[in-house]
C-alpha cells in the first residue's frame, strides 16, 4: 500500500463476471453431437466414418486457410467449425462421394459463413448452405441410397471413392429412406426402427433418442433453447394429425412424421444455430411454428420426398425480421405490436 | 413466481453473494483523518453554499454549507477543527469540485452539536421535510437523491406505500445489514417521520431472505405497529434497484420515464431512514455514514462509520490493503466505479469501499471477446425486458438515436446483468453509457 494509485487498474462495471465463454458453449454442442456422430458410424460403418471426418477436415482447413490468408489470429478454438463440420457430415448420405463432400464442407464454410463475416455473422447455418450447394449441384448423389457392404466396417460402398469429378457408379441403390418409400412407395415404415435408427437416411438423421438425449443436455445447460425444437415437433406433430384423422391414405401419421427424415437432427441442432435464430423467446416460438409448418407443407405437396433443410434456411432469412417486430414488452410500458416506437 | 412461493421479478442473476466476511462485524468508529476534505456536491442537484470562512473554527456538527435551493442540501462538519482552505478537490467522476478542507483538532473530544430537537408527531410535514433537508439526508443507498425532494409532493400527487429498502442485492456489501441488526429502532423511528412527512398509509421494508436476523430485528422493533409490516423477498440481483423493488414487491411497474411517487409509492433506502431516525430527534446533521470496506484484497474487512470527507487514501491505508491489490471501487461490484485516484475523499453516497486483488482482475484481462452470437442470454437476464444484444449492436454502428427512440437506451440503469452473462464477454454496459453521455452531449449542444 505504498503506491497504490500506480497500480489502480480501471474498468467499467460490473466487475464480476460469469456464466460461460462462447468457446464453451461451441465445446458442449460438440459433446452432445459426438453420441450421434458415433451412433451414425456404427449403423453405416466405415462410409459414415469417412464422410464424417472429410466433412469436418474439409470445413476445419476452410476456416484455418483463411485465417492464414487474412493474417488473423486461428478461430479453431471457439469449436464453431467443429460443429458446421460435423453437422454438416451428419446431413449427408453415407455413400456420397468424397469428393463431393469436400467441395460442399468448402462452401458451406467459405460461403455459408466467411464470406457474411465469420462467426457471428452468418444469416443461415452454414452446414445446410453446405448440403444446399450439394442438393442443387448433385441432385442424384444427394438422394441416392446406396446398399451398405455387408462388412460394413471393412468396406465402403463403390460411391464414397469415386474419382473426384467423375459420377460415382452405384453397387445397388435400394434401402430407400422411409420418407422416399412412403412419398413414392406409399409403404410405411416401423415406429420402433424410426426411433431407434435402424432405417436408411443420411449419416446423422437416424436415431432420434440419441438426438434427443443430446438437445435435452444442451437445454438441461441453458446452451439451447428448447422452445424452439418444442415448437417445431408440436407444429409439425399437430398438423399432420389433422391431415392424418381427415384422410389417413394420403397423409402420413404424426409420428411418422416426428421421427423419419431429418427432423429431429434438423429441430434439435441446426435450427437452433443461436445466430441465425430469434433473441426473443416468443420470437423463437414463432420461428419453430414456421418451421414446423414448412416441414409438413413440403413433405406432403413439395417435389421432394423431405423438406426440413429448406425450411429451416427460410425461416433463417426471416429470423431478423421476427426480432424487429416481435419484442418483449418493455418494463413499465405497454405491449405493443407491429409498431415501431416514435422517435423520441 | 419462484420456488419459494415469496414475490420477486422476472429475469435478473444470481451472483455469488460474497457477505460472509463482513456481515457478523458489528459497525465501528472510524478515526479522523488528519484532512477531510468535504465536497459541496455529494447529491443530485445544485452544490451547497457554503457558510464557513478560511481559518474558522468549526464543532462537529456543525453546518458549514447551506443549501442552495430546493434541490440542494446542507453539510455539516464531519469533525472539530479548522477550515484550512476552500478550494477544489479530486472527485470520482476525475473533475476537480469545490470542496471545504477541514483540519481536525487531534485533541478534541469530537462532541457532536445538536440543535432543535423535534419528534415525529409534534412536528408539521413541511416541518418535518424542511428538518431533513438542513440535516444533510440524501439517498444513502448510493444515488444520493436528496430524501426531502422525494417527499415533497405535487398538488395531484399521493403516496399511498412508503418502501424501506433493506434489500442490498450487491455482492459484498453489508452496510444495510449492519444497520438494521444494529439500529432497528431508529429505523423504525425513521419510518414514522417519513409517513408523516408523505401522508402515506402504510410502508413496508423489503429485506433479502439471507438476511433473516435483521428482519427479525426490525419486526420486534415494529411491535404492535399495524402501518409498518417486514416482507421477505427471495435473494437475487438485481432486486434493490427502485423500480425492481416496487415490482417485487407492491406487483406495480413505474412507467416508462416516470417516477415511483407517480404510482403512489416512495422508496428509501434503510440506511437513509435509519439515518432520519437518528439525526432528527437531536437537530443534528449526516457528518458520517456506515459502509462496509471490504473485498479479497482488504485486510481488515468491516462495516465502519466514516466521517464524510475522509480521504480514500488514509481509510485504505487504516484498513490495510493486500500486496496483489489491483483495483478498488467505491459501491458494489456490480454498480461500483473503479477509482483512479486514492486522494478522492468519501461522500454521503458511498456505499462501501470494496477492493479486488490479482485473483479477482486477473481473468478479466484474459476475457476473449468473441462477436455476439445472439444466444439471448443479456435478453433472458435484463430485469427491465430490453434488449442487451440489439442495443449492443446499435452502439456499434453509433445508431444512438435508434437507440434512444426504438429500443428504450435510457429506461437502462446499468445493474449490469447483460454484462455479467455474456458469453462473447461484450462491454454492453459501457457500449450504453457511451451512447447514452453521446446523446445527452448532443441535446447539451441544441
Amino acid at each position: 500500500m505504498t503506491n497504490a494509485s500506480s497500480i489502480l487498474e480501471l474498468r467499467s462495471s460490473p466487475h464480476l463476471r460469469g456464466g460461460t465463454g462462447v468457446d464453451t458453449i461451441m465445446f458442449n454442442v460438440v459433446v452432445a453431437l459426438v453420441p450421434v456422430c458415433l451412433f451414425s458410424i456404427y449403423h453405416f460403418g466405415l462410409a459414415a466414418l469417412l464422410t464424417l471426418t472429410t466433412a469436418l477436415v474439409s470445413c476445419v482447413v476452410t476456416e484455418q486457410a483463411y485465417c492464414k490468408l487474412n493474417r488473423s489470429k486461428s478461430t479453431l478454438g471457439d469449436w464453431s467449425v467443429t460443429i458446421t463440420g460435423l453437422l454438416y457430415g451428419l446431413t449427408l448420405p453415407p455413400g456420397l462421394s468424397l469428393w463431393m463432400v469436400m467441395v460442399g464442407g468448402v462452401v458451406a464454410v467459405a460461403v455459408g459463413k466467411l464470406l457474411f463475416g465469420g462467426l457471428g455473422y452468418n444469416p443461415f447455418n452454414p452446414a445446410l448452405i453446405g448440403r444446399a450447394f450439394l442438393q442443387a449441384a448433385f441432385p442424384v448423389a444427394m438422394t441416392s441410397w446406396p446398399v451398405m457392404p455387408s462388412h460394413r466396417f471393412m468396406a465402403v460402398p463403390s460411391s464414397t471413392l469415386a474419382f473426384p469429378l467423375t459420377t460415382p457408379d452405384y453397387d445397388g441403390v435400394s434401402g430407400a429412406t422411409p420418407l422416399t418409400a412412403w412419398k413414392f412407395e406409399g409403404v410405411s415404415t416401423g415406429m420402433e426402427d424410426l426411433f431407434l435408427g435402424s432405417v436408411a437416411g443420411s449419416t446423422g438423421e437416424t436415431s432420434a433418442l440419441i438426438i434427443l438425449l443430446g438437445g435435452t443436455y444442451l437445454a438441461l445447460r441453458r446452451m439451447l433453447n428448447w422452445r424452439i425444437p418444442a415448437a417445431i415437433l408440436a407444429t409439425v406433430f399437430t398438423i399432420s394429425s389433422v391431415l392424418h384423422l381427415a384422410s389417413p391414405d394420403r397423409f402420413a401419421g404424426p409420428l411418422f412424421m416426428l421421427f423419419s427424415g431429418g427432423l429431429m437432427l434438423g429441430a434439435v441442432f441446426m435450427a437452433t444455430d443461436m445466430v441465425a435464430s430469434p433473441l426473443t423467446n416468443f420470437g423463437s416460438v414463432l420461428y419453430g411454428v414456421l418451421i414446423g409448418a414448412l416441414v409438413v407443407v413440403i413433405r406432403t405437396w413439395g417435389g421432394m420426398p423431405e423438406g426440413v433443410m429448406y425450411s429451416i434456411l427460410l425461416a433463417n432469412a426471416i429470423s431478423p425480421h421476427i426480432d424487429s417486430v416481435v419484442r418483449n414488452r418493455v418494463f413499465g410500458t405497454q405491449r405493443r405490436w407491429l409498431v415501431r416506437e416514435v422517435e423520441r | 413466481m419462484n420456488m419459494f412461493g415469496a414475490r420477486s421479478f422476472a429475469h435478473g442473476i444470481h451472483p455469488p453473494a460474497s457477505k460472509d466476511d463482513t456481515r457478523h462485524l458489528a459497525i465501528r468508529q472510524f478515526p479522523f483523518a488528519p484532512v477531510l476534505v468535504v465536497p459541496l456536491s455529494q447529491h443530485i442537484g445544485k452544490p451547497a453554499k457554503t457558510c464557513v470562512r478560511e481559518g474558522e473554527e468549526v464543532v462537529r456538527g456543525q453546518c458549514i454549507a447551506e443549501p442552495d435551493g430546493f434541490m440542494s442540501v446542507a453539510m455539516h462538519a464531519p469533525a472539530t477543527g479548522t477550515v484550512r482552505r476552500i478550494a477544489r478537490a479530486p472527485s470520482i467522476t476525475g473533475k476537480m469540485t469545490p470542496a471545504i478542507y477541514l483540519e481536525p483538532f487531534p485533541a478534541s473530544t469530537q462532541e457532536l452539536l445538536e440543535s432543535t430537537a423535534g419528534d415525529s408527531h409534534s412536528r408539521s410535514r413541511d416541518q418535518i421535510i424542511s428538518a431533513i433537508q438542513q440535516a444533510g439526508l440524501v439517498g444513502l443507498g448510493g444515488a444520493a437523491f436528496p430524501t426531502h425532494a422525494k417527499l415533497k409532493l405535487r398538488e395531484n400527487q399521493h403516496v399511498d406505500t412508503i418502501l424501506i429498502n433493506g434489500a442490498e442485492c450487491e455482492p459484498y456489501l453489508t452496510t444495510d445489514h449492519r444497520v438494521m441488526l444494529e439500529h432497528a429502532a431508529d429505523v423504525v423511528n425513521g419510518i414514522e417521520y417519513l409517513l408523516k412527512a408523505s401522508g402515506a398509509a402504510q410502508a413496508i421494508v423489503a429485506i433479502e431472505s439471507n438476511k433473516r436476523d435483521a428482519a427479525e430485528s426490525i419486526s420486534a422493533s415494529i411491535a404492535s405497529r399495524t402501518n409498518i409490516r417486514v416482507e421477505m423477498l427471495p435473494v437475487k440481483y438485481p432486486q434493490g434497484a427502485e423500480k425492481i423493488l416496487i415490482k417485487s414487491v407492491l406487483n406495480r411497474e413505474v412507467p416508462s420515464g416516470k417516477h415511483p411517487v407517480d404510482i403512489g409509492v416512495l422508496c428509501h433506502n434503510v440506511t437513509s431512514t435509519a439515518e432520519i431516525g437518528m439525526l432528527l430527534p437531536h437537530g443534528a446533521g449526516l457528518q458520517d455514514r456506515v459502509l462496509t470496506v471490504g473485498g479479497p484484497a482488504v485486510k481488515h474487512k468491516g462495516n465502519y462509520r466514516v466521517p464524510i470527507g475522509t480521504p480514500l487514501r488514509f481509510l485504505l491505508e487504516t484498513v490495510g490493503l493486500e500486496q496483489d491489490a489491483t483495483s478498488v471501487f467505491l459501491g458494489g461490484p456490480m454498480m461500483g466505479q473503479a477509482v483512479s485516484s486514492l486522494d478522492i475523499p468519501i461522500t454521503k453516497g458511498t456505499t462501501g469501499v470494496i477492493a479486488f486483488g490479482a485473483r479477482e482482475t486477473g481473468h478479466l484481462n484474459d476475457l476473449r471477446a468473441f462477436p455476439c452470437i445472439r444466444c439471448g442470454y443479456c435478453v433472458d437476464a435484463c430485469p427491465l425486458f430490453l434488449n442487451p444484444a440489439q442495443l449492443g449492436a446499435l452502439a456499434l454502428s453509433e445508431s444512438h438515436e435508434k437507440m434512444a427512440g426504438e429500443y428504450h437506451l435510457f429506461d437502462c440503469f446499468e445493474c449490469g446483468c447483460c454484462t455479467y452473462v455474456c458469453p462473447s464477454h461484450i462491454p454492453l454496459v459501457q457500449h450504453f453509457r457511451i451512447a447514452k453521455s453521446a446523446l445527452r452531449k448532443k441535446e447539451a449542444a441544441k
